[in-house]
């Protein structure tokens, strides 16, 4: 079964396609934005924006350490880098540049790391980005957003433009359902409550928020009415909207395309333990690496569908 | 500077940043003196040689130029330029590496205006002063962005991506500056990982290169003449010093002509400072 299919979401676009198109969109709305590209610019979709404001797009070649540090240069003199690669190579190739070039100077660089999660399937673990949320969160004073749909891509790409200081945006690689039908709230740090319920709240970010509606269609038929929250912005968390999810529900699962540690579930876990503690259960890849394949197999293959957050659920309300 | 100094007072500054340099460093009881002492020639050239148009008054004037101390550990030196230049008084060198300090351990550039890039993570620095040179002419600012490197660091790939993309733009506004002390952390560059020689090495990727005797006030100062006025590509000047240049004989008396990382005890660095002034 597709994702989105037993919520009635209709498929849209892929995240890291709604990046590029509102990057282009937006180019010429924030004259001093430029893309620092790693030779993946056709993959990432910063060639679009390259393409239409070619003296704004610097390709710096198959270095992510330079890219990265590059763009703080830039960054430092009043630019606004957007430094797009597959999650993996620019968080784990780059880590030290990002926090040296970029987080500890707390310059204005807005990284984007697409193809994250093992639904990029085919091309293998190797490509996966499966830890970039946990690396990014660990920067101080750095904003870390994980997108649901088109619609909230743009949106968040247009607040990371907005945003003053550095700024990591994750993207995915497939095609997603459509979470968002016309304007989308987006405040940095605000979570969007996506479906109501009082049973149980499930926190979702990235393609698990599809995954996670379609989880609350299977538990209504059960007489279980699950709150969906899309945390789209893992770093700073919505304290208030997770205090409240957990005081008026009592439960939360936590679901994300990340393995365990680190992640959205480890960020939510520590708030409700600050704030109201709850029953809670998660959802995600565990401590291990996946494989190559479909990516609907992979999903399934690694408990990362409708089925397994519902699962969560019942065993966190048991 | 309206009047060029003459290289009689240049030297006498790079001498006078050495005593800063020693006089910090055993102040705070830990640091890098004798790597900052081999850039004390090519640091107080750019800063007092008439090189690096910088207003302390207004240390973020978009149209000035950047220096960044990739080898950030040797900011000793820098600091010491950056009193003398007016950024801050004299005796905060003093309070170098203490609690509350904004004169760090190494440069940080949230912390003290002036300094143009964080740096003590080796490798970085010149890729910061490509996206500066970039940046820069993008904004059709006529500056120049000046990075000085350890020969150590060049160990860093990073490093040659970075010269590679600086030749890829043609950046005529960034000169780079080697600081080719012959030591590293546990030993000679020679036998931990040798990538001499540096300029035949990095001219084919399309940059202007000179090999001098960096700790050679003229030679310093003939060698920013002729980078400055290459515009058309990026310069390299690869500065053969001395680790503990100026104080040399001291090292030699102290057995350890690399001395990494040491500060002078107390009565050393009043004989190496008593050497410098004589």
């Amino acid at each position: 079964m597709a994702l989105g299919e037993l919520s009635g979401l209709p498929m849209g676009e892929a995240t890291r396609d709604a990046f590029g198109r509102a990057l282009e969109e937006l180019g010429a709305t924030y004259p001093n934005v430029v893309t620092v590209d790693g030779d993946v610019g056709n993959s990432t979709r910063t060639e679009w924006f390259a393409n239409a404001f070619p003296e704004r797009g610097f390709n710096v070649g198959i270095a992510e350490s330079n890219m990265v540090s590059v763009a703080g240069g830039l960054a430092s003199c009043g630019k606004t880098p957007v430094v797009a690669s597959f999650a993996a190579f620019l968080l784990c190739n780059a880590f030290d540049q990002i926090r040296m070039s970029v987080a500890f100077p707390r310059l204005n660089v807005k990284l984007v790391g697409t193809h994250a999660g093992i639904s990029i399937g085919e091309d293998g673990p190797s490509q996966m980005g499966v830890e970039d949320v946990a690396l990014a969160c660990s920067l101080a004073d750095t904003v870390v957003m994980v997108t649901s749909d088109g619609a909230s891509t743009r949106a968040a790409t247009k607040a990371m433009l907005e945003h003053d200081g550095p700024t990591y945006l994750r993207c995915g690689r497939p095609k997603v359902p459509v979470i968002y039908d016309g304007d989308v709230p987006f405040t940095i740090g605000k979570a969007n409550t996506v479906r109501e319920g009082g049973d149980v709240a499930i926190v979702a970010n990235g393609l698990m928020v599809a995954t996670s509606l379609d989880a609350a269609a299977l538990l209504a038929k059960e007489g279980i009415e699950a709150r969906v929250l899309d945390m789209h912005t893992a770093k700073p968390i919505d304290e208030e909207a997770v205090a409240k999810a957990a005081e008026e529900t009592g439960a939360i699962v936590v679901a994300e395309e990340h393995l365990a540690a680190g992640g959205l579930g480890a960020i939510v876990a520590s708030t409700v333990v600050r704030t109201k503690p709850v029953p809670m259960a998660f959802v995600n890849l565990g401590d291990s690496y996946a494989e190559s394949g479909d990516p609907d197999g992979l999903l399934e293959k690694y408990g990362l569908t409708a089925e397994a957050v519902a699962a969560a659920v019942r065993g966190v309300k048991g | 500077m309206s009047e060029k100094p003459s290289i009689e007072e240049l030297e006498a500054k790079a001498d006078l940043l050495r005593c800063h340099a020693i006089r910090m460093t055993t102040e705070a009881g830990s640091g890098h003196p004798s790597s900052s002492l081999s850039a004390a020639e090519v640091t107080a050239a750019l800063y007092f040689g008439g090189y690096l148009n910088v207003d302390p008054a207004n240390p973020t004037m978009p149209e000035r130029d950047r220096f960044i101390l990739s080898k950030g550990h040797a900011c000793p030196i820098l600091y010491a330029a950056m009193a003398e230049r007016g950024y801050f008084p004299v005796e905060d060198l003093m309070t170098l590496r203490k609690l509350g300090s904004p004169i760090e351990g190494h440069p940080n550039l949230r912390r003290l205006p002036g300094i143009e890039a964080s740096t003590g993570s080796l490798g970085q620095g010149l890729s910061i002063g490509v996206g500066q040179a970039l940046g820069c002419r993008m904004d059709g600012h006529a500056n120049r962005v000046f990075v000085v490197i350890g020969d150590g660091e060049m160990g860093e790939g990073q490093v040659w991506e970075a010269i590679a993309t600086a030749a890829k733009y043609k950046l005529g506004n960034l000169t780079a500056i080697i600081d080719q002390n012959g030591y590293q952390q546990t030993g000679s560059t020679k036998t931990v990982l040798d990538q001499t020689p540096f300029a035949d090495r990095i001219a084919p990727f399309g940059w202007h290169t000179q090999t001098i005797n960096g700790n050679s006030m003229a030679e310093v100062v003939s060698a920013l003449d002729a980078a400055v006025a290459v515009t058309d590509q990026p310069t390299m000047i690869v500065a053969e010093t001395k680790k503990g240049a100026g104080i040399i004989p001291i090292l030699e008396e102290l057995g350890d002509s690399n001395l990494h990382g040491q500060p002078l005890k107390p009565e050393w660095a009043e004989k190496a400072i008593a050497l410098l002034q004589s």
